[in-house]
């Protein structure tokens, strides 16, 4: 009721205003003019915009908060996710960041950047923004990817101070689209927990299978980097994507995931993508020091 | 109900449900019938949200359709059309944040989907508002009956799921089915599609558009007399 009494006091208001009689004194006068004059195009035009400009900025403005949230949230749902740490119906922000912390890591080094803010860097933004990023050379870019961020946003997953699990993002070209996803791997730097991946648009049912949680099982415990006899770790990666199913009885089978049925370049796109993260061009100097931080530890 | 529908908007609401269906009859929004098909779930938003914008979108076009000059009215039908189109866009991304993933691009293009102009530029310009709405609501709802019966199919042949629950046992997870890849790509939908066309001009033979030229006949022995 208060609402309509205002709306009827601002109509009389307005009614008095002289500057609205004159304005509608001119809306009348163009409205009455034939469809096809020039002016009447014009005026048409311009309030056709002004109206649609004001719906849709309005709609995007109020609802803005709800997408951010929303993203954020499908981010958080996705590193629980591969951090085996999901359960259902729990609270995504609390279990989030209760668990999960976020690190910058320096590529080239392999060292955390301490004076950047984890929680506000955005790593596939910066891999946009030129004076973040570098220009991967071709015959390096394997996984089709052209730009990287010169840091990347890592997660470790921590129980009781003791690291559990970390989380790296990686992505590369498949079939149709960029893949972008987590990759979780053991404190040792070696061991695959599970990969992840939360942004993709490869053909549902055969490429778009990235995303299936019984092939996302079979990454568990496959080894990343060759071991040689002096259990060293060789520097690059080994680990790839085969045609047909994995033979465990096979020597090499822990370097092995079955490849997807049907999804020839989507399943070569995975292999990339893994080989380039964990080559010396992605995350291979950063899990040598996570490794020798904790052999020293230990 | 009966007092608040005339037999117009009667008209309008039923009649693109099979005998003036956009889809089989008028062959209008097939990009979208083809791409979005493959899920039942994505097929479901999608039918809402395009029955949605033909039904506002139609209503605001016929709203002033009195005013709008002749040489810019496809312009202030697309203005029209887009920006409710961006509003149902905005709003997933807010409320639906999941399937608008999985809908992606496609919710855009419902601005450049057939029907939406078709309607606007063959209904909404010559009649009144609330006639124009229900004939967009009908034309929406023809719309959405052929996406959910090709995204059935679709569904349940090339996942053996329906709504993302199992129905068919896949043999890769231990079961017997064996599903159909094809089904997964947007081709399948073409065939299920011109199924669906053939089965309702063999029902409605009056959808059978007239042949538009004649094949001559050869004449008689010209070809393989020896």
């Amino acid at each position: 009721m208060l609402k309509c009494e205002q709306f009827n006091k601002i109509c009389v208001a307005l009614d008095k205003c002289e500057r609205y009689q004159k304005f509608k004194v001119y809306r009348d006068k163009i409205l009455a003019l034939t469809n096809d004059s020039l002016e009447k195009t014009i005026a048409i035009a311009v309030a056709l915009c002004l109206v649609c400009a004001v719906l849709v900025s309005f709609s995007a403005v109020a609802l803005k908060p709800f997408q951010v949230h929303n993203k954020e949230l499908d981010m958080k749902q996705n590193i629980l996710d591969v951090a085996g740490l999901l359960e259902a119906g729990s609270n995504i922000d609390q279990a989030f960041s209760e668990k999960i912390e976020a690190k910058i890591v320096n590529l080239e080094t392999g060292d955390y950047v301490e004076d950047m803010n984890a929680d506000e860097y955005d790593q596939r933004k910066a891999a946009k923004d030129p004076a973040l990023s570098v220009t991967i050379p071709k015959d390096k870019d394997i996984a089709h990817i052209r730009f990287k961020a010169k840091y990347a946003k890592v997660f470790l997953v921590k129980e009781d101070g003791v690291i559990k699990s970390i989380i790296l993002p990686v992505n590369g070209y498949g079939l149709w689209s960029t893949l972008y996803g987590f990759l979780s791997v053991d404190p040792d730097g070696q061991t695959v927990q599970s990969i992840n991946f939360y942004d993709q648009a490869e053909t549902p049912g055969l490429g778009g299978e990235v995303v299936n949680p019984t092939w996302r099982a079979l990454w568990k415990g496959k080894k990343i980097y060759t071991e040689t006899e002096q259990a060293a770790l060789s520097e690059e990666p080994a680990l790839s994507l085969i045609k047909g199913v994995v033979d465990s009885a096979k020597p090499g089978s822990q370097y092995q995931v079955d490849g997807l049925a049907g999804a020839t370049l989507t399943s070569t796109g995975v292999t990339n993508l893994v080989r380039y993260w964990m080559s010396k061009e992605g995350f291979a100097p950063y899990l040598a020091k996570v490794r020798t931080v904790k052999g020293a530890q230990s | 109900m009966s007092d608040i529908l005339n037999d117009e908007t009667k008209k309008v609401l039923t009649a693109p449900l099979v005998n003036d269906n956009p889809i089989t009859l008028q062959v209008l929004g097939i990009c979208s019938a083809l791409a979005v098909t493959s899920q039942m779930s994505t097929s479901l938003i999608m039918a809402l949200a395009l029955t949605l914008v033909t039904a506002f979108s139609s209503a605001a076009i016929s709203a002033i359709r009195n005013h709008i000059p002749s040489s810019i009215r496809i312009i202030v039908q697309m203005t029209i059309i887009a920006s409710l189109v961006i509003v149902v866009d905005q709003l997933l991304k807010a409320f639906a944040y999941d399937v608008s993933k999985q809908l992606s691009v496609f919710v855009g293009l419902i601005i450049t989907n057939c029907i939406v102009m078709g309607r606007a530029e063959g209904y909404a310009m010559k009649n009144p508002p609330l006639e124009s709405f229900m004939d967009g609501i009908g034309n929406g709802l023809g719309y959405s009956l052929i996406l959910i019966i090709v995204a059935f199919f679709r569904e349940t042949l090339g996942s053996g799921k329906l709504l993302g629950i199992e129905v068919f046992k896949l043999t890769k997870d231990g079961g017997w089915y064996d599903p159909n890849g094809l089904m997964l790509l947007p081709p399948s939908a073409f065939f299920i599609i011109g199924l669906i066309i053939w089965s309702v001009r063999q029902w409605k033979p009056n959808q059978v558009e007239k042949v538009e030229f004649k094949i001559m006949s050869i004449a008689h022995g010209e070809g393989g007399h020896h």
